[in-house]
Formats: C-alpha cells, sequence, structure tokens
C-alpha cells in the first residue's frame, strides 16, 4: 500500500534549488490528487512539443495561465529538458529522478509516475527565443504561488540572477505582494534587475544601488560586483561605498554570528560544569568520573528512546523530554553509590579522591563500551529540534538555541534548589563551614551524598542535551571533562554564577578567536590563557569569601 | 669517594638492594641477550630486551613523579609532558641520524617535511644532529617549561587539586598542538622509521642491550640523585611543604624557591625518561602527552607506594608487566583492571605495595608522617 502511494506522488524536481523548494509545496499539493478540471488539457499540452515555435509560444502562455497547480512544474521540467513526449500516443510527460530511477508522469492524467524505455520518449528540446517566454511565465507563476515559501525563494532567484526581461512580472508581483519578507525580497529584486540593466538611466541605477546597499546582504553584495558601471563614473563610484558599506555590515553579522556560535558553546560548556561546581564547591572532591555521569546521561537518552519507539511509538517525538528525569535518576543514583562506597573514604584526601575516581571512569567507559560496543549509537533528533531560522543575517538553529535555553533553565532550577529548599540550606552551611554545620545539627555526611547524587544528576541532563550535538560514544565523557574543569578554575569555585560567567566567556572568547587562529590553536591559547588566569587569580574570578576560603 | 661519604648513613638496606639489583640486571640482561644461542633456555629476545628497558624508562618516570608527589606535595598530572618533550628532542636528533637514507632521499630534511613540502629545516630543528646538542634539549626543554609553569605557580601559591588541573592542562594543550602538522614535529604520525644511533643500527643487538644497560645505570644514579635531595636538609625542607606549607612559611623558608627547584628537577628526570624511552620503542607520538598517560604514571606511584622512591619504580614495573600480559591476552578487561587498580590502592593500599612491604617484613627507609 504504501509502495503504491509513494509511486503515485508527484515526482520531485531536483534540478535548481527553486525547484527543489517548489516541488515541496507541488508535491504536497499533488498528493491530495488535482481535481478533474484542474488538470492541464492533453490538446494544450502536446501544442508544447510542436514544431512551429509561434504554437509553442502561444502554448506556454497558456499553460501559464491555465490555473492549474501542475503548470509551474511542466514548465519549469520543460525549461530543464526533462519534458518528453512518448511515442506511442504523443502524450507529454514529465520526467523526474525518483531514488536512482526516472520516473515520468502525466500532468494530463494528474499523478501517475511510471517508468519507461528511453527509447518510448523523445526529449522535447526549447529554443532561445522560448527559452523566454518560459522564464517570464515561470517567474509569474512562481511569483504568484500560493505558497509564500515559493515566493521567496523565486524573488531570491531573481536577485541572484537578475534579467531585464523580469522586470514588469516583477513589478507586478511587488504591487500585490503583502507578507513583509517576500516584499523585501522583492524589491531588492526589483532594484538589482535595475542595477544591472545597462539600460536604465543613470539616476534609476544609482537609486537601486542604495537599496542594495541598504540590504546589507551577500546577495545584494555578489549583485553589486557583478553589476557593469563604466570606470570613473558616477555610478561605479556609488558602488563601490556600497559594497564596502556591506562589508562593513556582514563584518558585523559575523561577529554576531561568531558570538552566538560562542553561547552556544559557552552553554554547553555551562550544562557539562554545573555538577562539577557543586559536587566541587561543596566537597572539594575533584570528581574526574564527571564526564562519564554525562556519557551515562547521553545513553540512557540512546535507551529511552529505543525503549518508547518500540513499546509508544506515537510518544517518539517526546523520548528526549521522557529521558530527562531518567537520565538524572540513573546518573543520581549512580553517583550516590559511587559516593557511599569510594569518595566517603577518602574524604580529607582530595588528590587521592581524584585518582580513585578516575578509576571509577575508566570501568565505567569499559563497562558502556562492552553492553553497547566503541561505535557511536545514533540519538534521533525530535522534529521540534531539527532545523533552523533566520535572524538577521544569523543562522540559528534549533537545537543549539534549546540547549542555551535549557542550561540556563537548569542553572535557575539549581540556583532556587540551593536558596529555596531546606537541602539547599544544608548544602550552603556544608559548603561554608562543615564543623559548624554538623555542630548545629545538619548530618553532613547525608548533605555529601545528596550532593554528589544531584552533581551527577546534572551531568546526566546535561548528558540527554548533549546527545543532540555530540557523538554518543563511550569517549563522550573524556571529550568534555578538562573544559569542565577550566570552567570552574576559571570562574571560581562553590559559585554558580562564576560557572556561568566561566562557561559563558571561554565560549565566546574561543568562538571569536577561531576564524583567525583555527580550532586547535584556538583551544590551546584558551588553556595557556587560563594556565596564566590562575596565576593571578589562584581562586578564579569569584573566588569564596570568609573562613572557608582557605 | 665523595660520593660514597655523601651516601654513608642516608642509605638504607632497601636502598642498597634496589641498587644491586640494577646493576645486576644492566649485566646480566644484555649477557643472556648477546651470548648464548637463539635456543637456549636461557635466551633473552631482543624484543624483550626492548620491552624490559621500557619498563625502566617507565620507573625513572615514576621515580621523577614520586620525588614530587611523595616528597613535595605536588601532584603533577602533566609529568607525561615533560617525558614527552625529551622524547621529542631525542627523536629529533634520531631523525637527523637518518641522513639521507629516508623514503624521498633528501639530504637533510626529515621524510615527513618533505611530504609536507617543506623547502628547508625549520630554525628548531638546527643543532640536532649533534648528540650533546640533543642531550642538552632533552634536559633544558623540559627543565625550561617545569620552570616556567612552576615559578608562577608556586609564587601565587596555587597548590592541591588547582595545580593539578593545571599540569593536565599543560600536556592537554601540547598533545593538542602536537597533533598539528605545521607545528613541525611529524603532526599525529610523531616521529618515526629511525635507524641508528652513534652510527649503530637501533635493530642490532648490541644497541638494543646498550640502550638497556644505559637505562638501568641512569636509573640507578637518578635514583642515588634523589636520594641524596630527600635525605639532605633540603629534603626536610621539602617534607615540610608537603605536610605544612604555611608553617613553614612562617618560619621564615622560601617554600616556593624549594618546590621550584626540586619541580625542575624532577621535570628534568622525566625527560631524561622520554629520552631513553624513544630508541627503545622506535617512536614518539603526540599520544605521550595524553592526559590519560600522565594519570596513569601517577597511578604507578601510587601502586608501588609514595614516599619512599623505590615505590615509583616497583609501580611502574608492576603495572606495566601487568599491562603487558593484560593487553596480549584479555585486552578488554585491561581497564576494568587498571580502573579497578586505581580504586583498591586509594582505598585500600594508602602506602602502596612497598609500604605494605616494609610494614610486614620490618622497617628502613625513613618515616612517613
Amino acid at each position: 500500500m504504501a509502495a503504491v502511494s509513494d509511486r503515485r506522488r508527484l515526482p520531485r524536481i531536483l534540478s535548481t534549488s527553486l525547484a527543489l523548494i517548489l516541488t515541496l509545496a507541488l508535491g504536497t499539493a499533488a498528493a491530495a490528487a488535482v481535481p478533474e478540471d484542474e488538470r492541464l488539457e492533453p490538446a494544450l499540452l502536446q501544442q508544447l512539443g510542436e514544431r512551429n515555435l509561434r504554437v509553442v509560444e502561444q502554448a506556454v502562455t497558456d499553460v501559464a495561465a491555465s490555473g492549474s497547480p501542475l503548470a509551474l512544474e511542466v514548465l519549469v521540467a520543460l525549461r530543464d529538458g526533462r519534458l518528453y513526449r512518448r511515442d506511442a500516443d504523443g502524450a507529454i510527460l514529465v520526467a523526474s529522478r525518483v531514488g536512482g530511477d526516472v520516473l515520468f508522469s502525466d500532468p494530463a492524467l494528474g499523478t501517475l509516475g511510471e517508468s519507461l524505455a528511453v527509447s518510448e520518449v523523445t526529449l522535447i528540446r526549447v529554443s532561445n527565443r522560448i527559452r523566454r517566454a518560459l522564464s517570464a511565465a515561470i517567474a509569474s507563476l512562481s511569483l504568484e504561488h500560493e505558497d509564500p515559501g515559493v515566493r521567496l525563494a523565486s524573488a531570491r532567484q531573481f536577485i541572484d540572477s537578475p534579467d531585464a526581461f523580469l522586470l514588469e512580472t516583477i513589478e507586478r508581483a511587488l504591487a500585490v505582494e503583502e507578507v513583509t519578507r517576500v516584499r523585501n525580497a522583492l524589491e531588492l529584486a526589483r532594484a538589482a534587475t535595475i542595477a544591472t540593466d545597462p539600460g536604465q538611466v543613470e539616476e534609476a541605477r544609482i537609486e537601486a544601488v542604495g537599496v542594495l546597499a541598504e540590504a546589507g546582504t551577500s546577495r545584494a553584495r555578489r549583485v553589486l560586483m557583478s553589476m557593469f558601471a563604466e570606470e570613473g563614473s558616477d555610478l561605479e563610484l556609488r558602488r563601490d561605498d556600497a559594497v564596502a558599506a556591506i562589508d562593513r555590515t556582514l563584518a558585523r553579522w559575523q561577529r554576531a554570528q561568531n558570538i552566538w556560535h560562542g553561547l552556544s558553546l559557552g552553554s554547553v560548556l555551562l550544562l557539562a560544569a554545573m555538577g562539577l561546581a557543586i559536587t566541587f564547591g561543596v566537597m572539594g572532591v575533584i570528581n574526574m568520573a564527571h564526564g562519564e555521569m554525562i556519557m551515562i546521561g547521553a545513553y540512557t537518552t540512546f535507551v529511552v528512546q529505543g525503549v518508547v519507539r518500540s513499546l509508544a511509538p506515537a510518544l517518539s517525538e517526546l523520548s528526549l523530554l521522557i529521558a530527562l528525569p531518567i537520565a538524572f535518576l540513573v546518573a543520581g543514583a549512580i553517583g550516590v553509590l559511587i559516593e557511599r562506597t569510594v569518595i566517603r573514604r577518602l574524604y580529607s584526601r582530595p588528590l587521592e579522591t581524584l585518582l580513585a575516581t578516575w578509576g571509577i571512569s575508566l570501568i565505567l567507559q569499559q563497562t558502556v563500551r562492552t553492553i553497547f560496543g566503541a561505535s557511536n549509537q545514533r540519538v534521533e533528533s525530535p522534529s521540534w529540534l531539527s532545523g533552523s531560522f533566520e535572524f538577521g543575517q544569523m543562522m540559528i538553529t534549533y537545537n543549539r538555541l534549546a540547549i542555551l535555553a535549557f542550561a540556563l533553565v537548569v542553572l535557575a532550577a539549581v540556583i532556587l534548589l540551593l536558596t529555596r529548599t531546606s537541602l539547599g540550606l544544608h548544602i550552603r552551611a556544608v559548603t561554608q563551614n562543615r564543623k559548624m554545620a554538623e555542630s548545629m545539627g545538619i548530618r553532613s555526611d547525608r548533605v555529601d551524598m545528596l550532593t554528589f547524587g544531584l552533581g551527577s544528576g546534572i551531568a546526566g541532563i546535561a548528558g540527554v542535551a548533549l546527545s543532540q550535538i555530540a557523538n554518543v560514544s563511550p569517549n563522550l565523557g573524556q571529550s568534555y571533562i578538562i573544559d569542565s574543569f577550566m570552567v570552574i578554575v576559571f570562574g571560581g569555585v562553590g559559585n554558580l554564577f562564576g560557572t556561568l560567567v566561566g562557561a559563558m566567556t571561554l565560549g565566546v572568547t574561543t568562538q571569536l578567536v577561531e576564524p583567525t587562529l583555527g580550532s586547535v590553536a584556538a583551544k590551546v591559547l584558551i588553556l595557556v590563557f587560563i594556565i596564566i588566569f590562575i596565576q593571578f587569580r589562584p581562586r578564579g574570578l569569584f573566588p569564596q569569601r570568609g573562613r572557608a576560603a582557605e | 669517594m665523595i660520593t660514597a661519604r655523601l651516601l654513608s648513613g642516608r642509605m638504607t638496606a632497601w636502598d642498597g638492594v634496589f641498587l644491586l639489583l640494577l646493576l645486576v640486571l644492566a649485566m646480566v640482561v644484555p649477557l643472556l641477550n648477546l651470548v648464548p644461542g637463539q635456543d637456549s633456555s636461557f635466551h633473552i629476545s631482543a624484543y624483550m630486551v626492548s620491552v624490559l628497558g621500557k619498563y625502566l624508562c617507565y620507573a625513572l618516570l615514576a621515580l621523577a613523579i614520586d620525588l614530587v608527589w611523595g616528597y613535595c606535595g605536588i601532584l603533577s598530572l602533566g609529568h607525561g609532558a615533560f617525558f614527552g618533550l625529551g622524547g621529542y628532542a631525542m627523536g629529533m636528533h634520531l631523525m637527523r641520524n637518518i641522513d639521507g637514507r629516508g623514503v624521498y632521499g633528501h639530504p637533510v630534511l626529515p621524510d615527513f617535511m618533505v611530504f609536507l613540502n617543506w623547502e628547508e629545516l625549520p630554525w628548531y630543528w638546527y643543532g640536532f644532529d649533534q648528540f650533546g646538542f640533543a642531550l642538552l634539549m632533552v634536559l633544558l626543554v623540559p627543565g625550561a617549561l617545569a620552570f616556567v609553569l612552576g615559578y608562577f605557580a608556586f609564587r601565587s601559591r596555587v597548590t592541591g587539586v588547582y595545580l593539578s588541573i593545571v599540569t593536565q592542562a599543560m600536556t592537554f594543550a601540547l598533545m593538542l598542538a602536537f597533533f598539528q602538522n605545521d607545528l613541525g614535529f611529524g603532526g599525529s604520525d610523531g616521529l618515526t622509521d629511525f635507524r641508528d644511533l652513534f652510527g649503530i643500527s637501533l635493530t642490532s643487538d648490541g644497541m638494543r642491550s646498550g640502550l638497556f644497560a644505559a637505562s638501568a645505570i641512569i636509573l640507578g644514579l637518578a635514583y642515588l640523585g634523589c636520594r641524596l635531595i630527600v635525605s639532605s636538609k633540603l629534603g626536610r625542607v621539602l617534607v615540610g611543604v608537603r605536610d605544612a606549607e604555611s608553617r613553614l612559611r612562617f618560619l621564615g623558608y622560601r617554600a616556593e624557591r624549594f618546590k621550584l627547584a626540586v619541580w625542575t628537577f624532577s621535570a628534568m628526570l622525566a625527560g631524561l625518561a622520554g629520552a631513553l624511552y624513544v630508541p627503545q620503542v622506535g617512536i614518539i607520538n603526540p599520544g605521550e602527552f595524553a592526559p590519560a598517560k600522565s594519570i596513569e604514571a601517577v597511578i604507578w606511584v601510587a601502586v608501588g607506594g609514595r614516599g619512599y622512591l623505590v615505590g615509583g619504580p616497583i609501580g611502574a614495573v608492576v603495572v606495566n608487566a601487568f599491562k603487558t600480559f593484560f593487553t596480549g591476552n584479555f585486552a578488554d578487561y585491561w581497564l576494568f583492571f587498571l580502573g579497578g587498580l586505581f580504586v583498591f590502592v586509594t582505598l585500600f593500599l594508602p602506602q602502596g605495595i612497598f609500604g605494605w612491604l616494609r610494614e610486614r617484613f620490618g622497617s628502613g627507609g625513613e618515616t612517613r608522617s
């Protein structure tokens, strides 16, 4: 059943990027089967294959005017050399590549796709004269398309390859367009068309250059670079100014994009380091197995996803959310276990704790490797996390945005926990002065256990988030542990605000340095910077004050 | 004679046993490799000689770590960096010794530089064709790095886990840097395909035995040097730094100077260990800078027992013998074993093997606080 409906869907067009977007719209339109009165007349279609150019030209116009949702696809196919005549009955067919096969569909019948031998069909060729009429027809069809996405894509195409011939079409579309984004693109397309047309008067072209400069995009810059301007003319002067202005704008946006990447990296570091900050701050314990808690969180996500997919496929979009509490509990429980069996016996020997937890991290890594294998596991992204949007000239992906928001939410939750609950009160008391807290009746060993569980649990949910952007492999934790230490050392111990500032500073600095130095040199530079920094602020940016400090 | 007088009263029976053992090894292993025929049951294969020589290099690295950790309280997670730098310095000398016999046959440039289309030797490769210069660099480069890092760190009283993390960051940064092709040290492949040292092939039995004997003798000399340091007044101050740094400062000692001196010395020993290691193993690559390697070296000391000097070498040999056994037979379980060893030793054997031995079989050596 599924296979049949797949074949019945209108085939895809892959020839141009515009076509790709068109298809998405057309594909869905066709899937809902074209009503009889909207199909194209076989007689009209056959005129496209006539020898007489005048007949063909008229046919192109008529197809465009037919109002059929298939008209655009037929014309695009004709332009791209994918329109064929079946020798047996003279039917006109659209060829398209689906997977490895070429399928032919008949626009006169609606949506049927079938495979035919090359010998059964003849390609319909287009002369240059027809090509003109064809692109005008395609332009007005796509600019009047009901889907704003298609209109936007085609308007952009006219910015990229302006054609003086299409100015009228663009202006007509501009007069009726209501969506702002499409309007803006159309205005740019109009400016690009005028600016690149030597036939226009100089004043008009200079004005158009101004519009392009205003846009400040690399697309507009390409138009300006490609336009012809007489040497020494006023136009050339304006053009050069405009290019320089766009370069400045682009550089600003590039910097903004880098800062965004930096904030994104910073949020990853924040998530990874937060749990460590808590355990290190409260217990003075360096937990080298912290990275493995993140890794366990990521693997929990992988397992939860598999279970949800097989038990309740309807919920698979939400498996990430289901994994969050489970990862917290799994990693937290392992943390409590480690605290009870190993770390408890090593208090007041922080350096030994470091070694023992390193040993634990080796065991956890090898355990996961034994169970799941050494290769990367695939964690699916739910559809609500995939894709991206443009903000100005920045590209922002949803999963990065979600991780940034998530990191801040977790940070806020932990701060609330520390300041608004009795457990938080106890944790802070033990952090500040363990002996005094004990003599006030706080069971510091219980606080230690819960703190360690909390820190590990947070690492676990960090793992859920990182499973979206990192390779889920037994080595996942290793790649974050040193960075996490750097964040803590930089931000100061036992201070979540310091962790936030430390993570964001390191993230943004790395991304700002990277374009000029390369990623490895940037990383080395950051490490060297921290080594130097710690000489001057041995306790980090925001050191703890008071008695607890020594 | 002076040495003998200096050492009298400072040596213990354990020291004597250890040094005697090294001396015997230095003579017997080469003899058993060179004299009996291949079929004799006393014959030690050339491969085995190199493996044992490798253990001795690890023992020297462990000794260097024990000197700073056991006596000065500095837990270095970056001694692999010094070891690696020493190794690279020796590797550069061996590369220059290839002398036009590489695959590309370039008279001066090592193969990897020809491969990367380099025109001429980078300035920092000059001089490495001289063994003396290379040996100097083996000591100076790790020493200088340790001095600079230590100078700033000890001056601003970066101690404890902070210092550990800084040393780890140092070796991590070096690893990332050395992975780069354009740094001029062979990128991820490192330096390899060595030919000979002093004109003698590295794969010949004589050279392998000689390198083994040199490793044993240098380990013995380094051990004597460390023993001299820790049993002198300087050693007492170091133990003071380890146990109560603030108190020592109040008494007027410039603790950071003592730490810096012994820290730099230890880095040089680690560099020497790396230099002995490279010709016996035949390769040096950025993997030696991996933080995990440095931590593994620390566990050797913990296993052997820290604060005795002899513990580090014992731990290095024991753990690596296990490693050779495991990776040959049950490679999958090696990390379980190593991880378990970390936990077991820190929990149940805080004095290490040697501490446990000494407790059972009478005393010797100095007391630990």
